[in-house]
């Protein structure tokens, strides 16, 4: 039996020591937000945050981990970056899909962590991991701007139509 | 409602603008398979259908259910359910708008829903059925959904006419409720709904005036956005169920070739593991959870049955496939005039690869088969099929087949197929239990249904300005339409995708002659639909041909198109746009880099997209910026179809740049995402779209930046080096500049330092 720490709970799971954090966090402990893709961390779309650190948690071996704190998509958002994140993800609508966007938000909140205002050479080599087949690419690095700067520099998407305008 | 001015159109005037939107928008063409009648019979309509009572019943039975998109609770709750289905392209949002928009609602104030499988209820207009392909889902329900929102809305507003005694016509909708603002009465929509529910439905209704739209028009944020932010929402991957294992499976890897026999022991020692079973070609662990199946999976040694393809590998397809393009009996599907006789003649010849689909979603379907039901939780673009295969894998009649369609992490074509369904149903009828099959990336590789490999052969006759008198191509490759929904292959047999694109050009030529070979791939080689279908083919061809007769005219690339579309303002327009804002003929661009102009005319829309790329010594290519004009007629969301575009052309572009699925033993090559590259961020350049506005009939978008993106990059590439690629993907040892830049740093210099592709 090994005990997780994940968005700030005690999990007790009974799994071998070699099974990857992703599956604990999906088949047991039924955080389904962090996704499978590759299964060999080329793609990003597990990303979680390990005392705050990115990792691919589709090949970090869960007896690893130790008395670390596991954070996925479904607390990011009780962070200050990850919150900032998280609503410039819907302020420029990133998402199309969205199965790679939980990795996508992971990786971006740890770079902000990192790097309070990121250029584009570091939005780059902390997002190059991520993969999204829709191609999100170009509203992600806005994304990330806007959540850094808090500047609109894209498109911004409006939640509906002002109140009173329906008829 | 004393802003809609335009005049009542009756049932006859609404379905006759859908008629002539469809022809406008050139639907006819890939994917129109019920001939030329019109109408399709299963098909969306804005009133209740037969079959509508007992689909609301099943949906929470709502007293207010005027048909079957729009249902309004007592307590104010208002759902809506979707016709297609959400895997990206921001439908859910743009079908929302367009009922939203007439029943006079915003989009904070529903939910929406996935429709069950119906074609009756839920057909998409074009494509006679459930299905969401083909860059249809607006052009083909744009009147009928907005139709829909105004019949409940006439409805709920007689509904409190008749409560305040006053004329309908004195009474404002906003917001969810009906106003009668003389006597200052409010009545919202839930409060209304049982009222309305007895009424019946109107005949006529009166559509808004498209100058008094509030939302259609609008950037307007997905409504899918907020789950999706936040991990909340359900993929079919993460259907969870009480007592459900998890399959991890593997498919004989020579394709065709079948399951022979196995040693389960060493898969059932595994902790976790639960089941070990086979269907006829594969072979599934089945555990506690996926990491136990996987491992079991692993650690067997399975014995296949090979047959026919194990020796087969690209090249021989290849082979044969250029071949059948220049000796095959073709098929014409166009032919205008006569090949004169003088003239210069130019030719070329075009390669495309088999190409995978790689959704970020694994293939995964859950089920459930007990004596008298089998219910099935998976994100599919064709949700009647998916009854249809269970039905018959079961044995249960299709009413005893119960579908939860889920959001899909990615389509591009790959969830018009049911294979993995199919492979769940078999697995789950031999367990007494909920199944979750989930395929590895590898899997999901391997067993693709690529888009299929083409042969081209294209030829012009050319005036003695360099201008086509005469164009002809001969194009070969396998038929995913013949397979797929055989009964809209032509009466000649021609598959009209193969060649779209081709029928019809942007360019005033005079005379031609297009002609399809069938080439049908080996048993087991299944081809299927890919994000842009047969516009992604013919338009690399064509457009990069089109650049070669500017070259050969001695004719700058823009101006030598303009000179062929004086007779097309609109796809004029597009090019000029896209030229403009790209800056063409301006400053002289720096050594190797260049510009490259494709314009197209697919799924209803006209495009123009210019790509400035970079190559360097060594041969990489790196996308500096890429420009998109688009004219897509009237649009719903124009922050969702400026997404589309941009995603759409770096989908191309990544399959341009990076992907080809190779053959060897039968077996595809390929396996995940360290061999079938893909497009990533420090590779993206910046895409600017540019919207022409007109108040055309709406036109497809989720596949028109793919289809137009492949040719602007090739042509950047002859621009920047003066190489010709004939072949994708981009073969960089071609664009090497000599042998000295091999001794060099590969990508050691690009403009920006960051975006060597």
């Amino acid at each position: 039996m090994l005990s997780l720490s994940v968005n700030g709970q005690s999990h007790q799971v009974d799994v071998p020591p070699d099974m990857p954090l992703l599956w604990v966090l999906r088949d047991v402990i039924g955080l389904t937000g962090t996704k499978f893709g590759c299964g060999i961390a080329q793609c990003g779309a597990c990303t979680v945050h390990l005392d705050g650190q990115p990792v691919r948690s589709c090949v970090l071996p869960v007896g690893s981990i130790g008395s670390k704190a596991v954070t996925t998509i479904e607390a990011v958002g009780n962070t200050p970056n990850g919150a900032k994140v998280q609503q410039a993800w819907l302020d420029v609508d990133v998402v199309q899909c969205g199965y790679c966007q939980s990795g996508q938000i992971m990786s971006a909140t740890a770079l902000l962590d990192r790097t309070a205002n990121p250029s584009d050479a570091d939005i780059d080599a902390a997002m190059s991991g991520n993969i999204c087949r829709c191609a999100t690419y170009v509203r992600i690095r806005a994304a990330i701007k806007q959540a850094a700067t808090g500047k609109l520099d894209i498109l911004q998407t409006i939640v509906t139509a002002p109140e009173g305008v329906a008829s | 409602m004393s802003k809609e001015t335009q005049a009542l159109p009756t049932d006859e005037q609404i379905d006759v603008s859908r008629r002539r939107a469809l022809q406008h928008t050139g639907l006819a063409i890939a994917f129109l398979w019920l001939g030329g009648s019109g109408i399709a019979s299963a098909s969306i309509n804005a009133r209740r259908q037969p079959g509508d009572a007992q689909a609301a019943a099943a949906d929470g039975n709502p007293p207010f259910a005027p048909n079957a998109f729009i249902r309004i609770d007592t307590d104010g709750s208002i759902r809506l359910v979707m016709p297609a289905v959400e895997m990206g392209q921001a439908i859910y949002t743009g079908m929302s708008m367009m009922i939203a928009e007439e029943l006079g609602v915003g989009l904070d104030q529903i939910k929406v829903e996935a429709s069950p499988p119906s074609d009756q209820l839920y057909g998409i207009p074009a494509l006679g059925g459930q299905i969401t392909g083909g860059s249809t889902s607006t052009r083909a329900t744009w009147p009928v959904l907005r139709e829909a929102g105004a019949v409940a809305r006439t409805m709920l507003v007689s509904a409190a006419a008749t409560q305040w005694h006053v004329d309908p016509s004195t009474c404002t909708v906003d917001r969810g409720a009906v106003h009668h603002q003389a006597s200052g009465r409010s009545a919202s929509y839930g409060s209304l709904a049982e009222a309305a529910g007895k009424l019946p439905l109107p005949d006529k209704v009166q559509l808004k005036d498209p100058k008094d739209f509030k939302l259609i028009g609008k950037p307007l944020r997905r409504v899918d956005s907020a789950d999706k932010v936040k991990g909340a929402t359900q993929f079919g991957i993460d259907v969870r169920l009480p007592g459900m294992k998890i399959a991890a499976v593997k498919a004989c890897p020579t394709l065709n070739g079948k399951f022979a026999s196995v040693d389960d022991k060493p898969a059932r020692a595994i902790a976790g593991v639960v089941d070990v079973i086979h269907t006829e070609d594969t072979v599934a662990v089945i555990g506690d959870h996926f990491w136990a199946a996987k491992r079991g999976l692993e650690a067997l040694d399975v014995q296949w049955d090979l047959g026919q393809n194990a020796k087969l590998t690209t090249q021989q397809l290849r082979d044969a496939l250029a071949d059948s393009a220049q000796n095959g009996k073709s098929i014409v599907a166009k032919e205008v005039g006569k090949r004169p006789e003088g003239g210069t003649t130019v030719s070329s010849t075009y390669q495309l690869p088999m190409l995978a689909h790689a959704t970020m979603e694994p293939l995964n379907t859950t089920v459930f088969v007990t004596s008298d039901k089998c219910e099935i939780w998976v994100g599919t673009q064709v949700p009647m099929r998916v009854v249809d295969v269970a039905s018959k894998i079961t044995g249960l009649s299709a009413d005893k087949i119960v579908v939860h369609n889920q959001y899909l992490g990615g389509g591009f074509g790959r969830r018009l197929e049911t294979d993995s369904v199919e492979q769940a149903v078999a697995i789950a009828k031999q367990v007494s239990y909920p199944v979750k099959v989930i395929w590895t990336r590898e899997e999901d590789i391997r067993h693709d249904r690529v888009r299929p490999m083409y042969h081209d052969l294209l030829t012009a006759v050319v005036d003695a300005d360099g201008k086509p008198l005469w164009f002809g191509d001969r194009t070969s490759g396998g038929t995913v339409l013949g397979r797929w929904a055989p009964g809209a292959m032509g009466k000649d047999g021609l598959d009209s995708d193969a060649v779209e694109c081709l029928v019809e050009t942007p360019y005033d030529i005079p005379n031609t002659k297009i002609e399809w070979i069938r080439h049908d791939m080996p048993p087991g080689l299944v081809v299927g639909w890919w994000r842009g279908v047969g516009p992604t083919h013919n338009l690399f061809s064509f457009e990069s041909f089109i650049d070669e007769l500017a070259h050969k005219a001695g004719k700058d690339p823009l101006e030598y198109r303009r000179s062929l579309l004086q007779k097309n303002p609109r796809s004029l327009k597009v090019l000029n746009t896209a030229a403009e804002k790209i800056g063409w003929g301006g400053q002289p661009l720096p050594a190797r880099v260049g510009r490259g102009i494709a314009l197209g005319e697919p799924f209803g829309s006209r495009v123009c997209a210019i790509v400035e790329a970079e190559v360097t010594p060594q041969g990489e290519v790196a996308l500096r910026k890429a420009v998109v004009a688009l004219d897509c007629g009237i649009a719903i969301n124009i922050s969702s179809i400026e997404a589309q575009v941009q995603g759409g052309l770096l989908f191309g572009l990544s399959a341009a740049l990076f992907s080809e699925i190779t053959l060897k033993n039968g077996a595809i090559e390929q396996s995940n995402f360290h061999d079938y590259r893909n497009l990533r961020m420090n590779q993206t350049p910046i895409v600017e779209v540019h919207r022409i506005e007109n108040d055309e009939p709406p036109g497809g978008l989720g596949e028109v930046g793919t289809a137009i993106a492949a040719p602007a990059l090739a042509n950047a590439i002859f621009a920047a080096t003066g190489v010709r690629l004939y072949k994708l993907p981009v073969d960089r040892t071609l664009l090497v500049q000599n042998g000295d830049a091999m001794q060099h740093v590969v990508s050691s210099g690009t403009g920006k330092g960051r975006d060597v592709a």
